[in-house]
């Protein structure tokens, strides 16, 4: 077993989804069979190859400290499920 | 036992640029909720981040004068979390690759050196701020401090009391306001500090536990939380406890550091290098410009002006203390060639004028060269130090110059002997009672003499002259 | 043949000689629309009254003399776009209601060049998939072939093409997203280099591989679109700063003494004997034009799907973290605090493939993971990208099916993902190596079903490949066959 189903629910809560009783264990096997594909990736020698993050290697691209117009704020707001006052509003937090 | 508390300090400091890290909406402070937001720091689908160069300027200077290791390239990362004042659902952050890295800064405390390391100096953006409401389950999100520029400059853990951490603050504050990259204002959250403390027995050279301090947003605070978790610590070690690694929060108003509340969230950020955002080169060219735009640093300053001026250090402190006030002290000395006086004058009149309106040294009403002649005027015997006290008062409040306040109240002082004399003859003539009985050996008697004189002069006579000639004239009665 | 059926040079000649007007070409797009759209379902959204003004705009432009690249012509853009003040869902129901406030690059664009746009085409949700079966808003059908798929995850801007519901289309390409159902469907498809064309405004799947490229109905349409299209955007970080070639220019002029590399790992077992028939007729036609073909390797091609399939789903999880019901899309209503807001409002949001998706990239990042899995799959992707480097030493293009099989039957791979993800097999090293890649018809399969063939070259060359894939259209002669709706 490449994952387990107590790691799928880690997992599932570090990305904030949650999934039924089957849904998990069939989400464990497949998981599973993906992860056992990749396992190819061992064969391959990777020692002293730098890791490609970047299709094309560029760097420095900057914007200058110029101030633009921001957004209106309606529609800043506009798409939001739930406002108040000028803010959007979300349930309360529990620690 | 005697233990030893172990300290590193994470400092992110809000960097005065005009516009956001990735995106041109205004970093302006206060203003109404969401207004200064758009597509991109909204986090809406689609948007992309574009860096802003005077960020990486910015933090430059702050590794420069930190003497830090910059890093030819350095990479921005994401740090994966969930919370509602982070639109994008991560951080844009640098991780595996920082701008700079093993720095140091030296702080003074109680008399002696010490130096601080600093393990990485790095470019973040901010979040978002988050309102609870007192009296419904409900949070609201202002989105305008998301994607301001933040500098995180952590320290090592070679910090062994509140007090050196203080004075740690104290110094990269004034390092950063000096080189207006940071307002420095920590109210506003302009400069944030959380602390990592440990304790452990003087002679272990492994950490103990440590515990992780937040919110607290003064120095006074940072040091008060520091000196009650030292205690804490102390008290369930010395009974045999162990110290639990966790995050607490300062309690001002009870004066207690208390751990968060409920479950703590696993750190598993997920740090992985931003694919939207290319790597960052500085090269040698770009440093030296960036090392020449290196304004002096308060240290370097507070040392030369005690060796050049001729100054003692904790006057050389005051006058350091920003750089505007170091400025002005600077030029009155030089305008006046009295380094001594003129940081007398600052010291004592300039800043308590300064102080009782709450004015900073930019907005004093006495320019530097009007100071100066002041100095010049004084030292010239054009008139009193008794005199210069009611003229720069006058100076203060109209901004005229010295010399123009002088001749407009007829205030130069009398200097000529022979006026003197007239004045003096015609004083002893008036009090012949006085005079007899300063003759019979009541010299007290001679400072009434001196107050007439002066008195029938308006003040204008020249102090010194008046006690030599009246000395001599009361003699030759 | 009528208006909708015509490309975007031979509508452009009507509309300069005032044969046709812009009116007249939208009404024949949306009559044909109204005629099959219930078939072929290739559209989430249709931008009817729009196109009807936008169209009437460029009937006076053509009047005032003013005729740019694309005036007057209608084209569908993948859902994946941002357009202002109109829908963008991303064929998701977190974003069913999404407005944006602004318009991406490309439609900036496309909007200068005079186009007009049809509506808003169907892909598999978030671009995740290859079959335009996990879309929210329903399957997309393959217009040769009612009852199979055209091919994903730009499934709907292939088969509007196909289905003569557009002039042409914008697609996105992270994994062979354009070019395999540009295949299946039978169009031109083209994916540009990375950076050659802005993703400003493009919904982003995977930031490091995705890229936006046309579907048309010949080459010298892929040309013209590529002309718009392509170019420096500086609210792009990762857009190169590099001249864009007149890509119009390299139409018919043959590849005479070329070099074609034929990589012998995509001429492999499981691939359909039909499928491998086509491919040695094209390099028949690429012989006769000149060029000599010649085995070359790309030794890493097993290892592109594994590779793929860690990079795209970790950065994925990271782009996707925003949906959250906070400040735009859907919210669930049954949540009582903030942790359950989040997990309820994405987990009724996403669909089973975007979550298993999410799920891969969250643990191939995960504290004790990431060496595994994403620093080993980012180390693997740098040989990758080295193979293509050696190859193109040896050779002007690579020539390779763009897909091992012609399109498959709607519900056959839904429930094995592996199988699913298996069918990118050559599209996907493309991506990873950032190259450029275009797939054209080439041959068709004994049930009538599309062939294409994949053009790849090194680092912003797009211009040899419409060069070779001209040559190849002149020569094939499949042009002028349409689907039977």
């Amino acid at each position: 077993m490449k994952i387990t189903k107590e790691e799928v629910e880690y997992v599932a809560h570090l990305a904030r989804l949650e999934f039924t009783e089957t849904e998990k264990v069939r989400l464990t096997t497949q998981l599973n069979d993906i992860l056992m594909y990749m396992d190819k990736l061992n064969r391959v020698n990777t020692t002293g190859v730098e890791p490609m993050s970047h299709a094309i290697a560029l760097i420095n691209a900057f914007r200058q400290d110029v101030v633009w117009e921001s957004l209106d704020h309606e529609l800043s707001m506009a798409n939001a499920p739930e406002t108040k006052g000028q803010s959007f509003k979300v349930p309360k937090i529990i620690d | 036992m005697e233990y030893e508390p172990v300290i590193g300090l994470e400092v992110h400091a809000q960097l005065l640029t005009a516009s956001k890290i990735f995106c041109g909406c205004s970093t302006e402070f206060g203003a109404i909720p969401n207004s200064h937001t758009c597509p991109v720091c909204l986090g809406m689908p689609g948007v992309l981040p574009v860096l802003n160069k005077k960020v990486v300027e910015y933090a430059l200077k702050m590794a420069l004068a930190t003497h830090c290791t910059i890093n030819e390239t350095s990479n921005f990362a994401r740090k994966n979390y969930f919370y509602p004042d982070l639109p994008k659902g991560y951080q844009i952050s640098q991780y595996a690759q920082p701008l700079a890295e093993h720095g140091k800064v030296e702080i003074e405390v109680n008399g002696g050196k010490k130096v601080i390391g600093i393990t990485r100096i790095h470019m973040e953006e901010d979040a978002g701020k988050l309102i609870h409401d007192e009296y419904n389950p409900a949070s609201y999100v202002d989105l305008n401090r998301a994607g301001v520029p933040l500098i995180e400059i952590v320290s090592e853990p070679d910090i062994r009391s509140a007090e050196e951490a203080g004075a740690y603050l104290k110094r990269l504050h004034e390092i950063l306001v000096y080189m207006e990259i940071c307002d420095g204002n920590m109210e506003e959250g302009s400069f944030r500090c959380d602390a990592n403390i440990s304790l452990r027995p003087k002679w272990e050279t492994a950490f103990g536990t440590r515990t992780e301090l937040k919110n607290m947003n003064s120095f006074r605070n940072i040091q008060r939380a520091l000196e009650y978790e030292i205690k804490r610590q102390r008290y369930v070690l010395e009974n045999g406890g162990s110290v639990a690694q966790e995050t607490r929060l300062w309690d001002d108003a009870q004066g207690v550091t208390n751990p968060m509340r409920g479950k703590e969230e696993a750190h598993d950020y997920r740090y992985f290098p931003d694919p939207d955002l290319v790597s960052l080169t500085v090269d040698e060219l770009w440093l030296e410009e960036i090392k020449r735009s290196l304004p002096e640093l308060p240290l370097k300053k507070r040392e030369r002006f005690v060796r050049d001026y001729q100054i003692p250090a904790y006057d050389a402190g005051v006058l350091t203390s920003s750089r505007a006030l170091a400025d002005y002290f600077e030029a009155v000395a030089k305008l006046s060639g009295k380094p001594k006086a003129a940081s007398n004058w600052v010291m004592v009149d300039i800043l308590k004028f300064l102080n009782d309106d709450k004015r900073e040294i930019k907005d004093c009403p006495i320019l530097p060269e009007s100071l100066a002649q002041l100095i010049t005027l004084i030292d010239a015997g054009a008139i009193s130090g008794k005199m210069a006290k009611d003229v720069i008062v006058e100076m203060y409040e109209t901004g005229k110059s010295p010399k123009a306040i002088i001749e407009e109240k007829g205030m130069v002082q009398i200097a000529d002997e022979e006026t003197l004399k007239k004045v003096i003859s015609s004083v002893i003539g008036a009090n012949p009672q006085q005079l007899s009985q300063f003759l019979a050996g009541k010299d007290k008697l001679f400072g009434y003499f001196v107050g007439q004189v002066m008195k029938a002069t308006q003040g204008k006579a020249n102090p010194q002259l008046v006690n030599e000639l009246l000395k001599k004239m009361l003699a030759e009665t | 043949m009528k208006l909708n059926e015509l490309t975007i040079h031979e509508l452009q000649d009507k509309l300069r000689r005032i044969e046709v007007s812009a009116v007249d070409i939208v009404s024949s797009v949306f009559d044909r629309i109204d005629a099959v759209e219930g078939k072929v379902h290739a559209y989430i959204a249709l931008m009817k009254e729009e196109a009807y003004e936008q169209a009437a705009r460029a009937d006076e432009d053509i009047k005032q003399g003013h005729i740019k690249e694309l005036t007057g012509i209608p084209i569908a853009l993948k859902d994946i776009l941002c357009t202002k003040g109109f829908r963008t869902t991303c064929a998701s129901h977190v974003l069913h209601n999404y407005i944006p406030p602004y318009d991406a690059t490309v439609i900036e664009k496309l909007k200068q060049a005079g186009a007009v746009f049809t509506g808003k085409t169907n892909m598999d949700e978030f671009a995740m998939g290859s079959s335009t079966e996990t879309s929210y808003f329903g399957v997309t059908k393959n217009p040769w072939a009612l009852e199979r798929i055209p091919g994903g995850s730009s499934g709907g801007s292939a088969a509007a093409v196909a289905a003569d519901e557009c002039i042409a289309s914008i697609g996105s390409d992270t994994g062979g997203s354009i070019r395999q159902p540009a295949a299946l469907c039978g169009v031109v498809g083209m994916k540009p280099t990375y950076g050659r064309v802005s993703r400003f405004g493009l919904i982003a799947f995977a930031s490091s591989l995705d890229q936006l490229g046309p579907f048309t109905k010949d080459v010298e349409d892929c040309a013209i679109m590529m002309n718009v299209m392509a170019g420096y955007d500086p609210k792009d970080s990762t857009s190169v700063p590099m001249d864009v070639p007149d890509y119009r220019s390299f139409i018919d002029r043959g590849i005479d003494a070329w070099t074609v590399g034929i990589p012998k790992e995509y001429f492999i077992e499981g691939i359909d004997a039909e499928v491998m028939t086509a491919m040695q007729e094209t390099i028949k036609l690429v012989e006769k034009a000149g060029a000599r073909c010649v085995e070359i390797s790309l030794p890493h091609t097993d290892y592109c799907v594994a590779v793929y399939y860690i990079i795209a789903p970790a950065e994925a999880s990271s782009n996707l973290a925003r949906y959250d019901g906070v400040k735009y899309g859907y919210r669930s209503s049954k949540c009582r605090d903030l942790l359950e807001m989040y997990k309820k409002t994405r987990s009724e949001g996403f669909g089973a493939e975007v979550k298993r998706r999410i799920m891969i990239g969250t643990y191939a990042l995960s504290s004790g993971y990431y060496d595994a899995y994403y620093k080993k799959a980012s180390q693997v992707r740098a040989l990758i990208k080295r193979d293509f480097d050696q190859a193109f030493t040896k050779c002007d293009v690579i020539l390779a099916p763009t897909t091992p099989t012609p399109a498959f039957k709607i519900g056959e791979k839904t429930d094995n993902p592996l199988q699913m993800y298996l069918s990118d097999i050559f599209t996907i090293s493309t991506n990873l190596a950032g190259i450029p890649g275009v797939s054209v018809p080439c041959g068709f399969a004994g049930k009538g079903l599309p062939i294409g063939a994949q053009f790849l070259a090194g680092h912003f060359e797009e211009g040899k490949l419409i060069q070779i894939a001209s040559v190849l259209e002149k020569t094939a002669h499949l042009k002028s066959r349409r689907p039977n709706l």
